[in-house]
């Protein structure tokens, strides 16, 4: 784990909470699985996909839409595999 | 101990479409609003509706409002309320008509009109034939609504309290609603809103269910807190099933597998449809599949180690066809059934969709309670729209695309409503009354102190499987009964849920044992009310009981939390304006 802000990563655990079941899903295994290894890089990232729009999150989630933005397609394949 | 207050002239809570589009009445009027959502509320649940939203625009095909009330009347098994009905329909039209001004991104025809699609359910003339009537921004219909609210929200200065969970309702000595106690998730504390007016939009429930389409916020926080304040719940029976979600997830596997030939199994490997449905087999409708599924399941033919359902087999059809005309389920049933559908069959189970009961309210989106001789009193500064609210226009079942529908027509019927009662009932704040928030208090103090208790994780499940096994599509009058007594030992349980984590920020188990605690509500009133329906109507199926029996039951049923009771009160045969609509045996 890294020195992320203890507090950060809890507001990030709550984040992951979604408007569609289908995330909810893959960020629940994700969070119990995967989620505790990630670097500071990794967590910024993830962060920002969190600001994703829940329709253009699952769509990069499902590789339904290519990942345009260089700093998420790392961690998008992160949860992809997830 | 004091709570801190925070003064507002109305509170909404729930950022979901209804919620939204209230707070815009309210503060577009120049009144002082607040929203408070436990998510951002453009990840609201409102996001994964993709269908559309219905209206009589006629912009394809002939079409008036009244069809579209026939057929919601029709869609509702004649239980819902037919002035709410006919109120909804005849103002769909001004209000898609008015969220395409707000800048809503609707399909377009040539023409520049609204575009319109065909929907199940939806006729011309009394069922002559399908209508096109659902305006759809793409398949981001939801999506592209609470955008554009939240947009005009926060251009009208509405105030939002984002990741914030409301625990209790305030009520005085009269009965009244003054407010709402609510939890910052960011610093733990508690605090009383104080209001003139206070709205619940606070979504469905849907997580009451093992097999549930609904997103994991689902959980009927504003059914609990109305049923620990008092308040009644109505037609918490009526529940809408899709007979196909991956087992274990809730995922969805269209209707259109089975129309490429796909076929359920039973534990045995026999297509059991064929017993049910000699003709149409696996393509019998949706909910006769559904119960069929259930009933193998039931009968101790179900698949996997808790023989808890059935299998979905399309490796016969061969991979092109799976690849080419069946785009996406191949993926959906690996990421989420982790099976290969080319190889192996997918395990399904029937799931929840929608909640057709919820807080009593009539039209106007005023919470009305039985009070004397009046069954439909209004209680005071207290409204509900949305899925959480029973107005009722979707009675015994809902159609489709009428979701949408009601948010944004009830939201801003219940957000006028209260515009009326702060302006004209309301020159100051009712003060609060001495022990306001103490419930709240209490609450989170048991389960800081709680020891020898159960995981909320645990009981939760338990609760799940519960109303899953008894209360789903296939009801009889024994499995009903074996329901209601063991959802009322899994409540024992949810009393004595212990948490590790006591930290205040951001502490997600607390949030989750105090979720418990509002689902536990609403999985009990399911229960005890469909124990009590001896018919059959709509998406309550009773094997026992397989008519629908006008002469005694079309009624609401009303269910009181404190003493676990049932009572009834009429539905409204009287429309606004038009002729009342018969009731006629439901053929398609």
């Amino acid at each position: 784990m890294t020195d992320f802000d203890p507090i950060e990563l809890k507001r990030i655990r709550w984040r992951s909470r979604r408007g569609l079941l289908e995330l909810d899903l893959v960020l629940e295994r994700f969070l119990a699985n995967g989620f505790e290894q990630l670097t500071t890089a990794e967590l910024f990232a993830y962060q920002k996909c969190l600001d994703l729009g829940d329709n253009d999150f699952l769509d990069y989630v499902n590789g339904k839409a290519e990942v345009d933005d260089p700093e998420l397609a790392h961690i998008i394949g992160i949860l992809r595999a997830a | 101990m004091t709570i801190p207050v925070r003064r507002f002239d109305a509170v909404i809570v729930g950022g979901g479409g209804a919620g939204l589009r209230a707070a815009l009445q309210l503060s577009e009027s120049g009144l002082k609003t607040a929203v408070l959502s436990k998510v951002f509320p453009t990840r609201s649940h409102t996001v994964a509706a993709q269908g559309g939203i219905s209206a009589s625009l006629g912009n394809v095909q002939e079409d008036r409002w009244e069809w579209h009330m026939f057929d919601t009347v029709k869609g509702s098994d004649w239980l819902g309320d037919q002035d709410a009905i006919e109120f909804m329909c005849r103002k769909a039209p001004e209000a898609v008509i008015e969220l395409e001004h707000f800048g809503m991104p609707f399909d377009r025809l040539e023409n520049g009109k609204i575009y319109q699609r065909p929907f199940g359910g939806h006729t011309q003339n009394e069922g002559e034939a399908p209508v096109q009537r659902a305006c759809a921004a793409a398949d981001r219909t939801g999506h592209a609504m609470l955008h554009t609210l939240y947009q005009r929200n926060v251009r009208a200065n509405t105030q939002f309290f984002i990741e914030w969970m409301a625990l209790d309702l305030i009520r005085d000595e009269d009965g009244d609603v003054v407010g709402v106690t609510a939890l910052e998730m960011e610093t733990g504390e508690v605090y009383n809103f104080h209001a003139k007016g206070v709205l619940f939009a606070t979504g469905g429930a849907g997580r009451i269910y093992a097999a549930s389409t609904n997103a994991f916020i689902n959980t009927g926080d504003g059914l609990g807190m109305s049923v620990r304040a008092g308040i009644p719940l109505e037609d918490m029976e009526f529940w809408q099933f899709h007979p196909t979600g991956v087992a274990g997830a809730g995922v969805l596997i269209t209707e259109g597998v089975r129309g490429e030939g796909g076929i359920l199994l039973n534990a045995n490997g026999e297509r059991f449809m064929e017993r049910y449905a000699p003709n149409l087999k696996d393509l019998a409708p949706r909910d006769f599949v559904a119960r069929s599924m259930e009933q193998e399941v039931l009968e101790g033919r179900g698949c996997g180690p808790n023989k808890d359902h059935v299998l979905l087999k399309l490796d016969h059809l061969g991979p092109d066809i799976i690849k080419q005309r069946l785009p996406g389920i191949r993926e959906i049933a690996i990421k989420f059934a982790g099976v290969d559908p080319i190889k192996e069959p997918i395990p399904v189970i029937p799931t929840c969709h929608y909640m057709m009961g919820g807080i009593p309210t009539n039209y106007r989106g005023e919470v009305v309670i039985p009070k004397g001789d009046n069954p439909e009193a209004r209680v005071n500064g207290f409204y509900a729209a949305g899925e959480c609210a029973c107005a009722s226009v979707h009675g015994a079942n809902r159609l489709g695309t009428n979701s949408l529908l009601d948010l944004v027509v009830f939201g801003k019927s219940a957000g006028d409503s209260m515009v009326e009662f702060i302006k004209n009932e309301m020159p100051t704040w009712k003060p609060l009354p001495a022990n306001a928030g103490q419930i709240s208090l209490d609450r989170i103090a048991r389960l800081d102190n709680q020891t020898g208790g159960e995981e909320v994780a645990d009981v939760r499940a338990a609760m799940q499987r519960t109303v899953q096994a008894r209360a789903a599509v296939f009801r009889n009058s024994e499995n009903l009964a074996l329901g209601v007594k063991e959802i009322q030992e899994v409540a024992e349980r949810v009393k004595r849920t212990q948490i590790k984590d006591k930290s205040k920020v951001f502490n997600t188990a607390r949030v989750e044992a105090l979720e418990l605690e509002n689902l536990i509500e609403v999985a009990v009133a399911t229960l005890i009310s469909a124990d009590a329906r001896k018919e059959s109507r709509g998406a309550h199926a009773h094997a026992d009981f397989q008519q629908r029996d006008d002469e005694v039951w079309m009624k609401h049923t009303l269910y009181y939390g404190e003493d676990r009771r049932l009572t009834y009160k009429p539905v409204h045969t009287k429309p606004l304006s038009v002729e009342y609509i018969a009731p006629k045996v439901r053929t398609f």
